[in-house]
């Protein structure tokens, strides 16, 4: 209609309609409703006043130990309450130690499983796989640590000898110090950190699949169509394509081996100094800490063991925060570009 | 190119089609699958790559240990293999075939880890738990040298159920709210500014370290509010872990929840409330168990948040309001910190009944949660009929998505 009028009649132009607008649609909401939206609210809200929560308490109880020794919190490596000698400059950075060994075993056979479940498993299987790795999950983490520590460990000394012996001369955080008996590779930050990557495993796995497998289906057949192989096709589309979400899995992988407990307390034998010998006897971290400290602790030790789990606390919220941003930006990413 | 077309049935129907002069040759060309080649140069790599691992490192270097065995054994293996294939293919072929064995390497590492664990825990939880007095006694009487044949573990069992029961009743239903606020919330202006922050901090929560969990109930309900340690305490500690685990679960079965369905709630003149109480929560029934399931068997694995807040004892507790309460995580991480191998193989007991209890939750959130697709079924049966009977009713249906197409081709073969 508006084509025939449009070129030459411009003398007298026509009565501009009022232009379509969207009708303002009102729906009143019934009491029900509105209770139901506020209950709805109060419990999202509620995420937010648990973390609070959580950060004031030990906050809270942390504080007398914090004004006890002050700043030195940060840069004390000793652990003696009594001598009011305390910090977490030994455990922090021998617990991120033992994530960064986690990761550096994790990260590899984390993405090709998951390659392998999105791309090269047969159809039938994927199912049975993906919940396999959700059953790796919820195996409880005190069954871990006492496979790492029965099982692992005796099988494991042969390999760190042999890698403290042959190439602790190039690489010195190999060198072990100290006699060369089998006791002095156990119970070392790097058989915890192997443990533990079994553990996040599963958790890098499963997102890292979920984004691999959101790969667009058009890109894959263009890949294929162009004569690419099928790693080809992995290394050109699927790849680059979950960079992002494989980014925030690892990050969430780093935040949760932070966190790990049980097993490295069961494994580790805590020393209270920096330890770069990854394969010496000893270690720590923060949350091994607290577990095997905890029975013996009142007042100031326990306050100290508090302040202690409020920077573990807010070191992983920090990362697990931030990964949470980076996945939740790559799945906006993978809604649009479908 | 020709003899790898499917038979179209178009063929026959042609009038006078010559007989092809050679049917013989023809032979379907088959694309996928693996050949005689591939899986023999497999085998020889892995055979050769054996005998020379075992050659160095058992006669060679002075080695030893399985997993170095293993290792080795690996790294030999993809180099073999490599050369192997070079001798053979291009080296396109060489990297894909190589992708392909890593790939498939590491699912069967990640499957020889679990089955590892399983079996391992079973072979050394068998010692004690073969004894039936395992699963009828307690501790109670039971002193450090005591045979196996007493002592046992039914009060961790009695108090890690009772825990897990209590945790479940508070963190499903906040959990599945939750769920419901995350998916819901775009209908009203003022709680969706909310729902990525509260995803994204429902995501972090599922990391929380399980430590910092116990430390919080314990600087609250223990420290703050004066109460004992007790089974309550333990199970609001597995409340803090498992909330967020459900929430994860049950907003993506909700979000499946076919939005027609929802639509055909408010049509009918039901509110937000109704539409969600009659209609979103039945239809995803059976994931939201699958998600509540899942999650009681992460949290009745749950070792650090318990062990700062229920306390320890050998004896039986049936109140989980007053008193130290045993659990399983808990049973298990005392005893084998001692140096007494009974308690040990007590301890290995214990881990295997916990891993059964897992186990069991696993596979009945995985049986329910196959039961997924019926429900979806059942969901758009009454769609159908309303479709049907608004098809009587106005003279001019609209057109249903599986009638679109047939009209284009009608017009096109004319």
């Amino acid at each position: 209609m508006t084509a025939a009028v449009q070129p030459t009649d411009t003398r007298v132009p026509p009565p501009t309609p009022d232009p379509d607008r969207p009708r303002r649609i009102s729906a009143p909401a019934s009491p029900a409703d509105r209770a139901f939206r506020g209950v709805l609210r109060a419990a999202g809200l509620s995420v937010f006043v648990l973390m609070g929560l959580i950060a004031f308490f030990l906050l809270l109880r942390g504080t007398e130990a914090l004004r006890a020794v002050g700043w030195s919190f940060l840069t004390e490596q000793n652990w003696r309450t009594a001598a009011h000698t305390f910090g977490i400059a030994a455990v922090l950075p021998n617990g991120i130690l033992i994530a960064l060994i986690a990761l550096c075993i994790a990260v590899p056979v984390s993405l090709t499983a998951a390659l392998f479940i999105s791309e090269y498993a047969p159809v039938r299987l994927r199912p049975a796989l993906v919940s396999l790795v959700d059953l790796m999950a919820a195996i409880p983490s005190i069954v871990y640590g006492l496979w790492g520590l029965f099982f692992l460990q005796p099988r494991f000394v042969g390999l760190c000898r042999w890698l403290a012996n042959h190439l602790g001369g190039p690489l010195p955080f190999l060198r072990v110090r100290g006699g060369d008996t089998p006791t002095s590779y156990t119970s070392s930050t790097f058989i915890a950190g192997t443990v533990v990557s079994l553990m996040i495993i599963p958790i890098i796995t499963s997102l890292s699949r979920e984004v691999f497998s959101q790969a667009p289906a058009g890109e894959r057949e263009g890949a294929y169509a162009l004569g690419s192989t099928r790693w080809g096709m992995v290394r050109t589309v699927v790849l680059p394509f979950g960079r992002g979400g494989v980014i925030g899995a690892v990050m969430l992988g780093f935040g949760r081996a932070m966190g790990e407990t049980i097993a490295v307390a069961l494994i580790i034998s805590p020393v209270f100094r920096v330890s770069w010998h990854v394969l010496e006897n000893g270690g720590g971290s923060i949350s091994a800490l607290i577990a095997l400290r905890f029975s013996e602790s009142d007042g100031l030790s326990l306050s100290a063991l508090m302040a202690a789990g409020l920077v573990l606390f807010s070191l992983t919220l920090l990362v697990n925060v931030a990964a949470g941003f980076v996945i939740s930006r790559s799945r906006s990413g993978a809604s649009t570009s479908d | 190119m020709h003899s790898t077309l499917p038979q179209t049935p178009q063929t026959p129907q042609r009038p006078a089609a010559p007989e092809p002069p050679d049917p013989p040759e023809q032979r379907r060309i088959k694309l996928g699958g693996t050949t005689r080649e591939e899986v023999l140069t497999m085998l020889g790599a892995g055979a050769g790559s054996l005998a020379l691992d075992w050659l160095l490192y058992e006669r060679v270097l002075p080695l030893s240990g399985a997993f170095g065995f293993l290792l080795c054994w690996y790294l030999l293996f993809l180099a073999l293999y490599t050369l192997v294939g070079r001798l053979q293919w291009d080296a396109l072929t060489v990297r894909e075939r190589l992708a392909t064995a890593l790939a498939w390497s590491s699912g069967l590492l990640v499957l020889a880890v679990i089955a590892e664990q399983i079996g391992y825990v079973a072979v050394r939880g068998l010692d004690a738990a073969r004894h039936w007095n395992f699963f009828t006694e307690t501790m109670r009487t039971t002193a450090p040298l005591s045979p196996i044949t007493s002592g046992g573990c039914l009060h961790a069992v009695v108090g890690s159920l009772e825990q897990l029961g209590l945790a479940t009743l508070f963190s499903v239903p906040l959990g599945v709210v939750t769920a419901v606020f995350l998916v819901e919330a775009g209908t009203s202006r003022r709680s969706a500014r909310f729902v990525t922050p509260v995803r994204v901090l429902v995501e972090a929560m599922t990391a929380l370290p399980s430590i910092v969990a116990g430390l919080f109930v314990l600087g609250v309900v223990i420290l703050t509010l004066g109460a004992e340690k007790s089974g309550l305490a333990a199970s609001l500690a597995l409340t803090v872990m498992m909330t967020p685990i459900v929430t994860r679960a049950a907003e993506v079965v909700v979000r499946l929840v076919p939005g027609t369905l929802k639509e055909a709630s408010y049509a009918l003149g039901a509110g937000q409330w109704r539409t969600v109480w009659h209609v979103v929560l039945p239809t995803a029934r059976p994931g939201l168990t699958t998600a509540v399931v899942l999650g009681m068997a992460r949290g009745v694995g749950e070792t650090s948040p318990v062990l700062l807040t229920a306390g320890f004892t050998a004896r039986m507790n049936l109140d989980p309001l007053h008193g130290n309460q045993a659990s399983l995580p808990l049973y298990v991480w005392n005893y084998v910190k001692q140096p007494y191998p009974d308690m040990v193989a007590r301890a290995f007991a214990g881990a295997l009944t916990l891993m059964a209890v897992v186990l069991v939750l696993f596979v009945t959130a995985r049986v329910l949660g196959r039961h997924r697709a019926p429900t979806e079924r059942r969901a758009r049966r009454p769609l159908r009929r309303a479709r049907t009977t608004a098809t009587a009713a106005v003279p001019a249906p609209a057109p249903t998505p599986a009638a679109v197409p047939a009209p284009v081709l009608a017009v096109e073969s004319r």
